[in-house]
């Protein structure tokens, strides 16, 4: 526990640098960001009084514990673009970001596993090869192309998927958790549900072939590992059937490995959601990210970052300790 | 016996030389000025396709520009920046790496605790950041990806210098008056070079794919500048009309990143005596 207490604490100063690194990106903006923002077209007392709120005029330091000690309070100023204070616009983006996430990792997993499972059961197999090989495809495909090549197909040419958005224009699903999916299940709207998978489909496809394709490698890995464990010979010189040696000894200890990296691929997930609901203009917080760049709109900018950055440490950071708790043998 | 793993380093190492030869001789490969705009001509199907009236194998964008020429002066920022990107960020990762693992106590925790911080960041997320402050331009997508790449190379390079700086040799080198710099850089850092090797390939795919990536988001190189990723964000807006504007363009970098992933796979098949031995 003192381990789980110290690992929690050494997080501070990381927490702190990403932020301090976030801080300074700011002023690594060519020219004033203040000019940049009003345009320029600004009177000298507008970028005074815009310098002043913002607390500019102030030493390097000085606005930096500002921006922290009021980022600690949630207040973290309002956007230029949206008027609106940028917490808000994140939260009222971040449940389409995780429900795409969400169904993107199931997509891989449905993917990864049976393939990488079978491939190393016929290891070094033509099946072996193909799987492998079916792996290295999917890391190097870039998922634009990919995104753009399944509107393309499926959308356009083929009219099977809509090919933008996340819901169609007309139906309404009841915000309980702003989860489209949940929301429409406890609600019974089957129409919404219908819409929103049709919608998540092609993006969930497009963001989870990469993630499907490391997972693939390494369940395939993992497999093969625990296939040469001694438990494994034990069970069958026991005279156990092959499937319940795969089923109850191979699979479920080869897949713990699995599902922690799975946790682990978080980044890989938040990496990949700007760009696919950038292509698929799914109104999520990677989208936002995007969007706020395009009109320059700094400040959302920066607390977008800044959420990116500790979302992701966090919950790695979390993956870490649960995986010390399920798996007393690995040590923080 | 040809293994499996000497061929895709055989296959991968091609694909590579040709990205490298084509970057290289674009002018003399290029069958048209990739700039020169004929207006008569925008949105032209590729000459093998039926029907179509031009002489562009790869057909032509909507100002008219040849799509293969483009292709193959693309690959000069993808090479350039993916090349530069890995040799600058192996630079830094690896002297950081070493003098983290040679030296550790307080040297490894501060060089640590900025590792951390840079890997709390998803990759293309950081480089997105820094593109968005920073601007666009060849120097700065470079800084940016170098930024986001260190870390991974600072990583393998500390592990095994852990371990090597208690082999022998080391021992060795030292009793004989070594200063710790010279034995760091003579004997240890270059013990080190498969793993980095190994890295560097990765790395060299995953730039080029970010790059792509940012381009196709604009925040890349400026928009005169030929390179797969712009290609293919203008091209989608003509998607439905002349699909060879992003197909080409993302078959490119598809076959250069696997191109490299495989050669990279290969080098660490051959690398890893572990692997060997599964």
């Amino acid at each position: 526990m003192t381990k789980i207490l110290r690992r929690i604490i050494g997080a501070v100063p990381v927490l702190l640098g990403i932020s301090f690194l976030v801080f300074l990106l700011m002023h690594l903006a060519p020219g004033d960001p203040v000019t940049l923002l009003l345009g320029d077209d600004a009177t000298p007392a507008d970028v005074a009084r815009v310098r002043s709120e913002w607390g500019l005029d102030q030493p390097l330091l000085v606005q930096y514990w500002q921006f922290i000690s009021r980022a600690l309070v949630g207040d973290f100023g309002r956007s230029i673009k949206f008027g609106e204070p940028v917490i808000k616009l994140v939260f009222e983006r971040l449940p389409a970001t995780i429900e795409l996430a969400t169904t993107s990792l199931l997509v891989a997993i449905l993917i990864s596993i049976p393939i990488g499972v079978y491939s190393a059961m016929k290891r070094d197999t033509l099946i072996d090869h193909a799987g492998t090989g079916l792996a290295l495809i999917g890391v190097s495909l870039p998922n634009f192309w990919l995104g753009i090549m399944l509107i393309y197909f499926l959308g356009g040419q083929w009219n099977l998927l809509p090919v933008a958005g996340r819901i169609e224009y007309g139906i309404d699903i009841k915000p309980i958790t702003k989860l489209y999916l949940v929301d429409s299940v406890l609600t019974g709207n089957l129409a919404g549900f219908w819409s929103t998978i049709k919608h998540l489909l092609m993006p969930a496809i497009t963001l989870g072939t990469a993630l499907a394709a490391i997972v693939t490698r390494i369940t395939r890995s993992s497999v093969l590992e625990v296939m040469r464990q001694e438990y494994v010979m034990t069970a069958r010189a026991k005279g156990l059937s092959e499937r319940v040696v795969i089923w109850r000894h191979i699979l479920r200890n080869a897949l713990i490995t699995v599902i922690t990296i799975l946790g682990l691929q978080l980044g890989a997930l938040l990496n990949g959601s700007v760009i696919t609901e950038t292509v698929f203009s799914y109104p999520g917080i990677g989208d936002l990210l995007i969007q706020s760049i395009s009109v320059r709109d700094y400040r959302l900018t920066q607390v977008l970052i800044l959420f990116f950055g500790a979302i992701y440490f966090i919950v790695n950071m979390l993956v870490d300790i649960l995986y010390t708790l399920v798996d007393p043998r690995i040590k923080l | 016996m040809l293994r499996f793993r000497h061929l895709k380093v055989l296959m991968g190492g091609c694909i590579l030389v040709g990205l490298v030869i084509c970057g290289l001789t674009a002018p003399l490969l290029a069958p048209f000025d990739p700039q020169e705009q004929r207006l008569e001509a925008r949105l032209q199907a590729p000459s093998w396709v039926g029907g179509s009236a031009t002489s562009n194998w790869l057909g032509t964008d909507n100002l008219g520009r040849d799509i293969l020429s483009r292709i193959i002066y693309g690959s000069r920022i993808s090479l350039l920046v993916g090349a530069t990107t890995v040799i600058l960020a192996g630079i830094v990762g690896c002297l950081l790496g070493a003098l983290a693992g040679y030296f550790g106590a307080g040297t490894d925790e501060v060089i640590g605790k900025v590792t951390e911080i840079f890997l709390a960041f998803p990759f293309l997320l950081l480089a997105i950041a820094l593109m968005a402050f920073l601007g666009q331009g060849v120097i700065n997508i470079i800084i940016a990806l170098m930024m986001s790449r260190w870390v991974q190379y600072c990583r393998v390079v500390r592990g095994e210098v852990l371990s090597l700086k208690q082999r022998d040799f080391v021992t060795a080198a030292k009793a004989l008056g070594g200063k710790d710099f010279y034995v760091l850089l003579r004997h240890v850092l270059p013990n080190t070079l498969a793993s980095v090797t190994v890295v560097a390939t990765f790395a060299m795919a995953i730039v080029i794919i970010s790059e792509a990536s940012l381009s196709f988001l604009g925040l890349g190189v400026p928009a005169h500048i030929p390179t797969w990723g712009s290609m293919l964000s203008e091209g989608r807006s003509y998607m439905n009309r002349a699909p060879w504007l992003t197909i080409f363009p993302g078959l490119a970098i598809f076959i250069t990143v696997f191109g490299i992933n495989l050669l990279g796979d290969g080098l660490r098949d051959i690398f890893d005596p572990k692997l060997r031995r599964q």
